[in-house]
């Protein structure tokens, strides 16, 4: 039977992995080539790279970034962060990423998922969604899609927003809780299940992973596909293979 | 010169990590990417890789006259076919409406059934990730591959081999289905052995040395 797959996510910023916490605080924290390497041999079973340069002249770097890693690293490698059209998608394929992110130019212009998927694959067409809590205390959860990497509200219902996504052909769903973001306090883990009941293709799970039982909870409870985090891999609080012991030991089917 | 695999490149996807898997792997062998079915059929293996949706596969293949070169290939080369370059493999292929395929294997490709709402587990389509592939038989492909090992998989449709002498490797998801299947000198995965770590690697390497 299919794995749940552990990812871990590397922020990149002008050809360097950074850490930061919500995009501030960044500090250098090593070489995309060097970092991709050390989770492949810990057993991650997908990476994924958020490029975070601010400038657009900077692209290049990132491409060169990508082609490095696909030449060394045999497991899928999803880019992300500045996405804006079919070209940019074609760009990042062809240095060697095997799915590409979208997230604010979908909702800028939800025809591009389809143009993309259709031209591309499916497959490699993932649409990253960052929502946040809406609703007043008491009333039915609901969630905002927020775009532009948090700072923007679309008035958009993350739910809604998401099956209408798979609608017009997203593979894959990344779907970030703004609230948990950065916070360690664990997954959304009802936003990832209402996301979850609602759409028919596999979702990985972002946004305020601590602890290996988050990692869990975002399983059992979420009903994710895949878990993301980057904090409690890159700080070294654990490796992915910890990761997946526990999660094995917990009944969750890992690979190993 | 050189012995040289073929890799087809009709226009459809990623062929970077590929072509870049099969060099690590075969360091004596030169890699060509080309649509010249000239240069291609010079090559002695030839490798159909493919993602994407089946009708633009084939229609591309006809339009760069490439099909030909590959049913040509397939009776005489050692051949690889992975993911769409396996199901494009069988006779017929549901997805798109309903396409007809090159038919180097009797039997057709179809779609995961949905699952239902109330499933205790629902299956998501399509399927993708890691999955165990559980060999049906003994064949050089398989050579210092444990039975079980698991490969990266990402697939919506999956092949239906008539002859079940035909299959090679089985995977489990919502039933178990053909992840890998064989004849004479072809050989076709659903799975991708160029994203699937050194397991994948070492496929790779065995087709590269593979005398059908």
């Amino acid at each position: 039977m299919l794995a749940k797959r552990i990812i871990p996510c590397l922020d990149i910023d002008r050809g360097r992995v950074v850490k930061g916490v919500k995009f501030e605080d960044i500090q250098d924290a090593g070489d995309p080539v060097e970092v991709a390497r050390k989770y492949d041999y810990q057993g991650a079973d997908e990476l994924v790279f958020l490029d975070i340069t601010a400038s657009h002249e900077d692209r290049p770097t990132l491409f060169h970034t990508v082609e490095q890693v696909a030449r060394e690293i045999y497991i899928p490698l999803t880019v992300g962060g500045g996405v804006r059209s079919c070209a940019d998608v074609r760009a990042l394929l062809s240095a060697g990423a095997d799915k590409v992110s979208i997230n604010t130019a979908a909702v800028e212009r939800p025809e591009l998922v389809t143009e993309a998927g259709s031209r591309y694959g499916v497959q490699c067409i993932v649409v990253a969604i960052d929502a946040k809590r809406v609703n007043k205390k008491k009333e039915p959860l609901r969630w905002e899609v927020f775009t532009h990497g948090g700072r923007r509200a679309t008035g958009l219902d993350a739910i809604e927003w998401a099956a209408k996504m798979v609608k017009y052909g997203a593979g894959e769903l990344l779907v970030t809780s703004m609230d948990r973001d950065g916070t360690k306090a664990g997954y959304d883990n009802e936003l990832l299940k209402a996301i979850s009941d609602a759409v028919s293709v596999p979702l990985i799970a972002s946004g305020g992973v601590g602890t290996l039982e988050h990692l869990y909870q975002g399983f059992s409870v979420g009903c994710a596909d895949a878990v993301l985090a980057a904090s409690i891999f890159h700080q070294g609080t654990h490796t992915v293979g910890e990761a997946k012991a526990y999660l094995e030991n917990k009944g969750i089917r890992v690979r190993r | 010169m050189a012995a040289a695999i073929g890799v087809i490149d009709y226009g459809m996807g990623n062929l970077h990590s590929l072509g870049k898997a099969l060099e690590r792997v075969s360091s004596s062998t030169r890699v060509v990417i080309s649509y010249d079915p000239e240069e291609l059929l010079a090559c002695d293996r030839i490798v159909l890789p493919g993602v994407g949706g089946v009708r633009e596969c084939m229609n591309e293949l006809r339009r760069l006259e490439l099909n030909e070169m590959v049913v040509e290939a397939a009776r005489t080369k050692p051949m690889l076919g992975i993911c769409l370059g396996m199901q494009v493999m069988l006779e017929w292929s549901d997805e798109n409406e309903g396409v007809p395929a090159l038919g180097l294997f009797p039997g057709k490709v179809q779609r995961f059934p949905e699952p239902p709402a109330d499933a205790p587990e629902r299956l998501k389509v399509p399927h993708m990730g890691w999955n165990q592939v559980k060999q049906s038989r003994p064949h050089p492909i398989w050579a210092g591959v444990p039975d079980e090992s698991w490969f990266y998989f990402v697939h919506s449709y999956y092949a239906k081999p008539v002859n079940p002498d035909h299959v090679l490797g089985t995977s489990e998801y919502t039933h178990e289905f053909a992840a890998a299947i064989a004849r004479d000198n072809i050989v076709a995965f659903q799975f991708h052995p160029e994203k699937s770590q050194n397991l994948g690697m070492m496929l790779l390497a065995n087709f590269s040395h593979w005398a059908p």
